[in-house]
């Protein structure tokens, strides 16, 4: 875990495409030092890419600490944000990804609810 | 509640009379809360804190905005004068837009607000600000999921910002029965500016209040504030005391006669003037010749019209001998002409002010006063008219105001309680007498000096206001060609008199002179009695002799013996 606070870097996987969603995912998680809830987002993070994005995926992690000009460009107001840049269109995800339901909608890797 | 240290340290805002009312400004290295309704001016305020901030104070800042874009701000401020992207190419000034969209936002468990404190510390750190602007923050509770936790992230983000000795102002929109939506004002307890914008009368009027401010005195009334191509104002400013100097030096009201009424000199300088009077009794005639006698001594004059143009005030002006149209060009007079239902009191009062803080009078007439006045707000207008005294006697401005009697009312009364504000009180009325209207003027009242208590009679002609002597006499006070004919009539008795004196010191005269005469012919008669008596007396007297010579040349001849027998009779 300790990799996860050294600034963006990449998680390549082998390429699998399973579904429709063929091409690789970008997501990019915004943290601020490596406090216990970054620690956690990223751990839920890896479970669940590697869970329903095997070999698909590419994990950015972005420390603010050590970057804050970064904090603007995607509007980064909440501390864990995970950003999905890829594919379009971006969503954005706050909080630990403890939940991890909501987390998959967030991604929209399950249809959300009509409500 | 704390002790109070001697002065706090205050950041100047820059803000025309905001930093009076405040004492020198906002708390520095301290949040401040502006909330108001929406269109209220909180992020013109906002703004114009930060721009003064970096232009005049070299405090550069950063504006936070969680409502409108970069782009949008820019364009916003631009009409006031402000240039940010130019502040911003200087490091003077910092935008930030914070984009929030709930729709596109998923809360999936804790968070914590870390990246907003990671921007807005960047931006803080990248120009050295020294003051900060999150306009309007609470955008976070329809953004952000978890009110619980925004609400802890801001009490965070308050102190968080007093630990960086910024000086802060966080906007905040109005809620129900609160200051602001959030209830923000629990967080930010140190000095909280309540904006609003209220339509009484059809008419819209901004205003300010200073809610709280610990630590420190401030105005708490509201203030009234115009935001213009100059950014905003707080007016007025000077109504906190009533510590103006009171001037020895007198001007001419313009007519000698006045003057004269008026322990010869005129009026005080920095005295208020009021002129009230009937319709059509010459108010704005004096208030002409007043403007003009002051733009001849070369002083400028600011005319308000509330109810007729300059063009009009001037051509009927002309007709009483009054030209005001070379000092109009040589920009020792100007006038502002608005209808008093143009906009709210407050923003009259506030435009005035602004308009004699550019212009620099030393003379301000109001005419007429009263047309402010409508049914139901009278203690405002009063109000409204102290502050403005009271601001003119601060700078030793002579106000000229003219309020017009409603036909029927009392004439010493005037409308809002206006006259207890002036020092002087000139009233114009008409007399009604023998088929005809005259003029009248008297002075009521003249604070710290002589003046006549006699009533003047007024007569407006082709070469200005002239006042006469009225007639007083027995059969009362006389105007206008009443006191002509009751002073012809007096003239025509006094002759009467004289002749009938005259008559009689005649017959007099006649008389002593018959008196005379008879006293000559009786003294004659008199004189010629005696002459006549006394020749007879004489006559007697030598006759006695010759008889008494006879008797004794008789004796001698018959030898008588003795003279003595003279005694005895022969006979």
């Amino acid at each position: 875990m300790n990799e996860s606070t050294t600034g963006s870097r990449d998680v390549p996987s082998g390429a699998d495409p399973a579904d429709a969603l063929s091409e690789i995912w970008t997501l990019r998680l915004y943290v601020a030092g490596q406090t216990p809830k970054s620690i956690t987002a990223f751990a839920n993070l890896k479970t669940l890419c590697e869970e329903h994005l095997a070999g698909r995926y590419r994990i950015e992690v972005i420390d603010l600490l050590e970057q804050p000009q970064l904090a603007a460009g995607d509007q980064i107001l909440a501390i864990p944000t995970l950003v999905r840049k890829l594919p379009e269109p971006v969503r954005k995800i706050i909080g630990d990804l403890s939940n991890t339901e909501r987390v998959l909608i967030g991604l929209d890797l399950l249809p959300r609810a009509e409500d | 509640m704390d002790p109070a240290p001697a002065q706090l340290p205050k950041s100047p805002t820059g803000i025309d009379g905001l930093d009076e009312i405040t004492g020198g400004g906002l708390p520095t290295g301290r949040p401040t809360l502006v909330c108001g309704d929406a269109g209220c001016g909180k992020t013109l305020l906002a703004m114009e804190f930060l721009v003064r901030g970096a232009t005049q104070f070299d405090e550069p800042g950063v504006f936070m905005a969680f409502e409108e874009t970069t782009q949008e701000l820019t364009r916003n401020v631009a009409s006031l004068g402000f240039d940010l992207d130019d502040l911003v190419e200087r490091r003077q000034l910092a935008l930030d837009f914070v984009y929030i969209e709930r729709s596109e936002i998923e809360e999936t468990g804790e968070f914590d607000l870390e990246g907003l404190f990671v921007r807005l510390g960047y931006a803080i750190d990248t120009i050295g600000a020294k003051r900060v602007v999150l306009d309007t923050i609470e955008s976070l509770f329809s953004g952000l999921p978890n009110p619980l936790i925004l609400r802890a992230e801001l009490r965070r983000l308050f102190r968080w910002l007093k630990d960086k000795g910024v000086t802060a102002i966080i906007t905040g929109e109005r809620g129900a029965g609160l200051l602001t939506r959030q209830g923000l004002e629990e967080y930010v307890s140190d000095c909280v500016i309540l904006l609003d914008h209220r339509v009484e009368n059809l008419i819209s009027t901004r205003r300010l209040r200073v809610v709280k401010y610990r630590g420190s005195t401030h105005g708490t009334n509201e203030y009234p504030f115009l935001i213009d191509e100059h950014g905003l104002s707080v007016l007025p400013v000077t109504s906190l005391g009533l510590e103006h100097t009171a001037s020895e030096e007198r001007v001419s009201t313009g007519i000698p006669r006045l003057d004269a009424m008026l322990s010869g000199a005129g009026f005080y300088r920095g005295s208020s003037i009021l002129v009230s009077g009937t319709a059509g009794t010459g108010k704005s005639s004096v208030a002409g010749h007043f403007a003009e006698a002051a733009c001849r001594r070369g002083e400028r004059v600011l005319y308000f019209a509330f109810e007729e143009s300059p063009s009009q005030i001037q051509r009927n002006l002309r007709s009483v001998g009054i030209d005001l149209a070379p000092w109009v060009r040589q920009g020792l007079l100007e006038f502002k002409a608005n209808r008093p239902t143009f906009t709210g009191l407050e923003t009259h009062l506030a435009t005035m002010h602004k308009t004699i803080h550019t212009f620099g009078p030393r003379i301000v007439i109001l005419d007429p006063l009263n047309s402010f006045i409508s049914a139901t707000n009278e203690i405002e207008v009063k109000s409204m008219l102290m502050r403005l005294i009271d601001f003119l006697k601060l700078n030793q401005i002579t106000g000229f105001f003219t309020s017009l009697t409603m036909g029927g009312s009392a004439l010493d009364r005037t409308d809002a309680g206006i006259s207890s504000l002036s020092d002087t009180w000139l009233l114009l009325f008409a007399v009604e007498t023998g088929g005809e209207r005259t003029r009248a003027l008297s002075i009521l009242k003249s604070r710290g000096m002589e003046h006549s208590n006699q009533n003047r009679e007024f007569l407006i002609t082709s070469h200005g206001v002239q006042l006469r002597d009225v007639y007083l006499g027995p059969g009362g006070v006389l105007t206008g060609s009443a006191r002509l004919a009751r002073e012809a009539e007096d003239t025509a008795e006094r002759l009467a008199r004289q002749q009938e004196i005259d008559l009689r010191r005649r017959e007099l005269e006649r008389q002593r002179a018959l008196m005379d005469a008879q006293v000559a012919a009786i003294r004659a008669e008199f004189e010629a009695r005696e002459a006549e008596t006394l020749a007879l007396i004489e006559r007697e007297q030598g006759r006695e002799a010759q008889l008494a010579r006879e008797r004794v040349e008789m004796a001698w001849s018959r030898k008588a013996d003795a003279a003595p027998t003279v005694a005895e009779d022969p006979s």
